[in-house]
């Protein structure tokens, strides 16, 4: 049933959909801050997506996407810091030209690792390649020597947890706790105002659908098929002669880049980066998002991470000091009556009913939810 | 017409002075009706601030969940209590104060999220908020961007100072210096021990200490040892303490922490009636969850404490226990945070306007005589000025104050020769 194209008809009807929900809809329909308030959970979409590939068809639970996120917010919060500590806006310090913190930290010169975040092409290039060597390097560990499952995810926590303790005890280097704040422009074009906030809007909404262009690829090529037959029965690919390990290694990087794309974006929308998006906790929040929309739908971790992060706002708007049970109980309610999270109930519920209205042929629901692979039946 | 609106505004500003210090015993039971004719609301909103002929919105942004809650939740009793006490004196020109309270959750980029909601969304007139340096560093470009006014309760480390926040905790030279030179007079200390938790505020102000130790004190610093957020193994440095027996130790681990420090300290054998030890962060809030037997004896710089003896403290803490339970303690932040409604409505009233730019411009100068610390006075650097004072930790968790300056000390966010 599966083509080689990137998409069938109910995807590329699911694709349109969102673009008009989030190009059209949401922009005519909420104020600049709500806007931007989704910008900053369209962030966590990237995280999301590059789970699906990486958890739902790879079947690697990584609890660590927290670093990837936090390295490519943390290199776009390098140049960004740079260019607000001209000598010019930092002349009140003991060594005007520096960063605010690492004249609080009694440090005098920029440090070399920072000098090469003026350039804004090196900071792009680093935004994709340090997460994603850096997965490399962890991936090759661990798969190579065939770690998996639930020590692979211990592992990514593990890593989670050194990342946060580096970053707060370097605070000559990194701002610490407080992270990199008051991030101002980008090739002196404000990021603060309203205007600003639209434009980067879109230009993260577009990003996402490359992002989602690239999953859906990676899905329906032979590359995906193999994911999944990894997930379902990882030896017998093996014996089939398939390196599994560059595989999942593939499958890691993808995420891992997907991730920094979003930390990137985060630095950009939100005005600052701190050490709160890389430990354990984020990490796994983020995970939850993937598992409320669905593991195995792209599309499901968008409108998964968006629901999740409209939740917790308006939970915690209106009901200050309990909003965290209400959460918690959302979860246990989502995962325990839709274990395939919204794009299950799409899948199961929702889907048939609109393919019977269009067309008396009755297909196969196999739409974004892939719910025939959950279902451990054959990829083919 | 302004000057006679501030003609207008001076004699009812001194009367609900007068007023509020005789009301204060009886606020919770007798609501006043407003006295000042209330001034239009075109008059004294100009820039599109939550207003209306009866009411004036404010927000309340700390952390109600996540680790910083046990320490931010007396903030929020703090300023609900005196925005309470306010609007039963007839609230700020002539309109109540309702407030929006929105949840950090101990999470920088939420606080941000949060002080842009209600500026831009809720349009408050000021906000009362944030504890940590992290959440106010993530906060203060909001500030600055939307014009908003922020009241920031929390002793901190300096370098800092905004038109769009009013500090009414102590910057780091007026918590430590005053301190270090008592000790070093009252006990001949020549030798400290610094250990403080790792991040921006301890490193700054045992950074002051260090220089106040060894330019102004001729004194040593024997030791500097930082530990995680959170960290709870401490033998090491106390085997370093004990081998290189300090004068004194001066500490500023802050949070949790604490609690495996004091009584590591204790099981090690230090005895703290016989070794002096000088901490920044250990407040009455702190205590509890420490235990007084395992702190008695220890020396705490504050600027206020609970069991302060003046009248102002003496209605201030039955008021608050009334409001919030017997048991509840007050320590230094949630005193400061107590500070915030009032020194803005007074601004208000000073200034005859909400708009943000006219109080910005009218703090400097205001002068709060109910404060239960005692008086305080906005400086033109937005900070306050305010006493020092040495308390002794006693077994019941309370300090006993053993000195305070003779006068109030002036705020310095950019010390000289301290950085």
């Amino acid at each position: 049933m599966t083509d080689n194209r990137f998409f069938n008809r109910s995807e590329f009807f699911g694709i349109l959909v969102l673009a008009v929900f989030l190009v059209v809809v949401l922009p005519l329909t909420l104020d600049v801050f709500r806007l931007n308030l989704v910008a900053k959970y369209l962030t966590y979409a990237f995280v999301a997506l590059g789970l699906v590939i990486c958890w739902g068809y790879g079947g690697i639970l990584s609890l660590g996407q927290g670093v990837f996120f936090g390295l490519g917010g943390y290199c776009m919060a390098m140049f960004l810091k740079l260019e607000a500590s001209s000598v010019e806006n930092t002349k009140i310090q003991s060594t005007p030209g520096i960063p605010d913190f690492m004249d609080w930290n009694q440090i005098t010169a920029l440090p070399l690792f920072w000098k090469p975040f003026s350039s804004l092409t090196f900071t792009i290039a680093a935004i994709i390649l340090v997460p994603g060597i850096f997965a490399l390097i962890i991936g090759t560990a661990m798969f190579k020597r065939r770690v998996g499952g639930t020590y692979f995810a211990i592992i990514t926590q593990a890593v989670a947890a050194i990342l946060t303790i580096l970053i707060v005890g370097q605070q000559g280097y990194t701002g610490g706790i407080n992270g990199m704040t008051d991030l101002r422009t980008l090739k002196g074009w404000d990021i603060r105002p309203d205007h600003a906030k639209i434009v980067l809007y879109f230009f993260e909404v577009g990003l996402l659908f490359a992002c989602i262009m690239i999953a859906q690829f990676v899905r329906h090529s032979k590359l995906g098929r193999i994911l999944v037959a990894m997930r379902e029965k990882e030896d017998r690919v093996r014996f089939s002669g398939y390196s599994v390990a560059n595989f999942k290694i593939f499958a890691f990087c993808i995420a891992a880049m997907f991730a920094a794309i979003g930390g990137a974006m985060f630095a950009l929308n939100v005005g600052f980066m701190s050490p709160s998006f890389v430990g354990i906790v984020p990490s796994i929040e983020m995970v939850i998002y993937t598992a409320v929309g669905g593991r195995l739908s792209i599309l499901g971790a968008v409108y998964g991470t968006l629901l999740v992060n409209f939740a917790k706002t308006s939970l915690s708007e209106t009901f200050p000091e309990l909003w965290l049970f209400g959460l918690g109980g959302l979860f246990i309610a989502v995962v325990l009556a839709f274990p395939n999270g919204l794009a299950g109930i799409w899948g199961d519920y929702v889907q048939p009913r609109i393919d019977r209205l269009i067309s008396s042929r009755k297909p196969k629901p196999d739409g974004w939810t892939d719910s025939s692979v959950a279902d451990g039946a054959p990829a083919e | 017409m302004s000057d006679e609106a501030n003609k207008g505004l001076l004699l009812p500003l001194r009367r609900k002075l007068l007023m509020g210090m005789a009301a204060l015993p009886a606020i919770t039971m007798l609501p006043r009706a407003s006295f000042a004719q209330a001034p239009a609301t075109s008059a004294v909103n100009t820039t599109g601030l939550a207003v209306t002929d009866t009411e004036v919105t404010v927000g309340i942004l700390h952390s109600a969940t996540g680790t910083m809650a046990i320490s931010e939740t007396g903030s929020i009793e703090a300023e609900k209590l005196a925005i309470e006490q306010i609007n039963a004196m007839g609230g700020v020109l002539g309109r109540k104060i309702k407030f929006i309270q929105e949840d950090g959750a101990s999470d920088w980029p939420t606080f941000a999220e949060k002080a842009k909601k209600l500026l831009v969304n809720d349009k408050v007139a000021a906000i009362m908020g944030c504890w940590t340096s992290a959440s106010r560093k993530a906060v203060l470009p909001v500030m600055e961007q939307y014009n908003g006014m922020l009241y920031y309760p929390t002793f901190y480390e300096g370098l800092e100072q905004s038109k769009n926040v009013i500090y009414t905790g102590q910057e780091a030279t007026q918590q430590i210096l005053a301190g270090l030179n008592w000790i070093a007079k009252e006990k001949g200390a020549k030798s400290f021990f610094f250990i403080g938790s790792d991040y921006i505020w301890p490193r700054t102000s045992n950074k002051i200490a260090r220089k106040h130790v060894e330019n102004v004190l001729k004194g040593k610093v024997v030791g500097e040892e930082y530990y995680p957020l959170g960290n709870t193994q401490f033998n090491s440095v106390i085997n370093k303490i004990k081998l290189t027996k300090p004068d004194v130790i001066f500490t500023d681990v802050v949070g949790g922490s604490n609690v495996a420090f004091y009584k590591q300290l204790k099981a090690a054998g230090i005895d703290l009636s016989k070794q002096a030890l000088l901490t920044i962060s250990v407040t009455e809030d702190e205590i509890d969850g420490i235990g007084g037997e395992n702190i008695a004896g220890a020396y705490a710089c504050m600027k206020y404490f609970q069991s302060l003896d003046n009248p102002n403290n003496k209605t201030f803490v039955p008021a608050f226990k009334k409001m919030w339970g017997e048991k509840t303690v007050i320590g230094d932040v949630t005193q400061a945070a107590y500070l915030g409604p009032w020194l803005w409505k007074l601004t208000v009233e000073k200034a005859g306007s909400f708009d943000v730019d006219k109080i910005a411009a009218a703090s400097p100068g205001v002068e709060f005589k109910g404060a239960p610390e005692g008086y305080v006075r906005i400086h033109e650097n937005h900070h306050l000025w305010s006493k020092t004072r040495v308390g002794r930790a006693k077994l019941d968790g309370q300090f006993e104050l053993i000195y305070e300056t003779a006068d109030l000390v002036e705020p310095d966010p950019f010390p000289k020769g301290y950085q």
